[in-house]
């Protein structure tokens, strides 16, 4: 065999494990909505599940992730922002910044479960706020802090440096140039980042396991304080401890599906801001 | 001016909470397994029972949960590792602008499925398919639980390889390709050896993330807390021990204290592989 021959069969080979990714990815993704779509109507979505879940909706399963969701952009969101504006625009090559650095690459490596007996500790029995929207919100927003201060810092970087300097030039203080010239033009990118680590948060169940997830709670939450059912542990239930799990197999599908489409269809959107943006400023 | 020290210390503040985070999450692990280690001792961790609810006689010996989550973590390394590598190759070298600008998105969907999702997915799908493969009495296995976490590692494996592969100076492409060496050469001989240190980091990084991982384990591999070295034994994970028996215990007995040993013994060798994944980055030139 000649060596181009064999050369050739290599690249072959190669292109199988990456397609084969793929097609494995694909399948999933086939699978969940094969099965799910039939299940799926606007009933399910908008009614209350009966029957520890045999039966019914899963609106306050919905509800409960997207007051997650909510409670975690309004705590990570703004902490995080404030974090990168700092790295980026103003600190200095020294040991203090290094922690920084350090704290943000131990954070993005905590394992989730480890998030949940952390909140555990300190929100729901230290500072005693319960097994809550509040608590789980404050945990989950601990796990995205990291992903949206290096995706922001990373969009703040981006900016040329010729605009901050025009603008020093020009009298503004710094953080005049920050607000006026430096946040304006990367702001699409702090949000796109910062959508995709969320994104992932409404799919993560091992912190709000611990947290604020509730077993079978059919009815919506009236305060923070209250417990939620949430669409992940919901999923984690009727698959695994759901006593007749075969029979409520439909539901289950519809429910990853749900659950799915909620967390690919912020990162589908994030993906397509990013790619749009990405055209409109060239520099 | 006032206003522009006011933001200074704003932001300075904001960043500052990471660090106070991070303390945070050791204090408090400590703080609540810290009586387990004055009576029974650390000693009664490093047993090879875990029997947490017995009338008899209690046991909290994590060996069997470190095993199981060395085994699966070990398999599912078995599978990232090939598939991650070449498949970060196919990105970086091989597929063409348009191919890469698809696939990589692609991977980072795959980022983004829940690990909950996948879960199902190996419950409902995988585990019948193992079953009968192997003729085994239920698909709950540690094969299962590492095929999944495949899943879960290859992203991060493949992004961050794929940047060590583009990290490599172009100059080195073109001096092999000089001396007359073939494309697939270069990229084996020269291209992935310079890469290596970036792609050991990655695979690090890899396990922290396969080490941690909760849902997708507690699921499928069958959850039982046996000492085995077997890939088709069902298996218990530290993370699975946590998530499934936290919500029975009584705050503050022994079992409650166990479990949060178990939690700091994860966070210590996560820590560990993520500073040592970044030392290597910073040290060879590879971090952004």
């Amino acid at each position: 065999m000649s060596r181009r021959r064999s050369e050739q069969i290599t690249y072959f080979l190669i292109r199988l494990v990456m397609y084969f990714i793929v097609l494995v990815i694909g399948y999933i993704l086939f699978d969940i909505v094969r099965h799910g779509l039939p299940a799926l109507n606007w009933a399910f979505l908008t009614e209350y599940p009966r029957k520890s879940g045999s039966e019914g909706g899963i609106l306050p399963a919905i509800v409960g992730t997207l007051s997650l969701l909510a409670g975690t952009i309004l705590v990570a969101l703004p902490l995080g922002i404030c974090s990168a504006i700092y790295l980026s625009e103003y600190a200095e090559q020294n040991r203090f910044t290094a922690m920084i650095r350090l704290a943000i690459i131990t954070l993005a490596g905590v394992p989730s479960i480890v998030y949940g007996l952390f909140g555990l500790g300190l929100f729901v029995l230290f500072l005693n706020f319960g097994t809550s929207i509040l608590a789980g919100s404050l945990t989950l927003a601990c796990m995205v802090l990291p992903t949206i201060i290096v995706s922001s810092e990373e969009a703040l970087r981006a900016v040329p440096h010729g605009y901050r300097d025009a603008s020093l030039a020009l009298g503004a203080t710094k953080w005049e140039t920050i607000r006026t010239n430096v946040l304006p033009y990367s702001l699409s990118g702090i949000i796109t980042g910062s959508i995709l680590g969320i994104g992932r948060a409404a799919g993560e169940t091992a912190p709000i396991l611990l947290t604020v997830a509730a077993f079978y709670l059919p009815r919506l939450p009236n305060s923070i304080f209250d417990q939620v059912m949430a669409l992940p542990y919901h999923l984690y239930i009727l698959a695994t401890q759901h006593p007749e799990a075969d029979k409520v197999l439909p539901l289950q599908y519809a429910t990853a599906l749900v659950l799915l489409l909620l967390v690919l269809g912020l990162s589908l959107g994030a993906i397509i801001i990013r790619i749009h943006f990405r055209k409109k400023y060239r520099w | 001016m006032w206003k522009d020290k006011a933001m200074r210390l704003l932001m300075l503040s904001a960043a500052s909470t990471s660090i106070f985070l991070v303390a945070l999450i050791f204090i408090f692990l400590m703080k609540e397994s810290a009586p387990f280690a004055l009576k029974p001792g650390l000693g009664a961790l490093i047993d090879r029972q875990w029997i947490p609810v017995s009338f008899v006689q209690e046991h909290f010996g994590i060996l069997s949960l470190v095993t199981g989550s060395a085994l699966v973590t070990g398999l599912s390394m078995l599978f990232t590792i090939p598939l991650s590598v070449l498949g970060a190759i196919y990105i970086a070298e091989i597929a063409s602008p348009v191919e890469r600008e698809i696939l990589k998105p692609f991977i980072e969907l795959l980022a983004s499925i829940p690990s909950v999702v996948l879960g199902f997915f190996g419950l409902v799908v995988l585990a019948p398919l193992i079953k009968n493969l192997f003729g085994l009495g239920t698909g709950l296995s540690a094969l299962t639980g590492a095929m999944l976490l495949t899943l879960m590692a290859i992203p991060t494996v493949i992004t961050l390889s794929e940047d060590a592969i583009m990290s490599v100076p172009r100059a080195y492409k073109d001096a092999s390709q000089a001396l007359g060496a073939s494309d697939l050469q270069t990229i084996f001989q020269v291209i992935i050896p310079a890469a290596l240190p970036g792609i050991i980091a990655a695979i690090m990084l890899g396990v922290g993330r396969v080490i941690g991982e909760t849902m997708a384990v507690l699921m499928v591999t069958g959850n039982s807390a046996i000492m085995t070295w077997s890939p088709l034994a069902p298996v218990r994970t530290m993370t699975a021990t946590i998530a499934a028996e936290m919500g029975e215990v009584s705050f503050g007995s022994l079992h409650y204290q166990a479990l949060f040993w178990i939690g700091l013994v994860l966070l210590a060798v996560t820590f560990i592989l993520n500073v040592i994944a970044q030392r290597v980055l910073v040290r060879y030139g590879m971090m952004k």
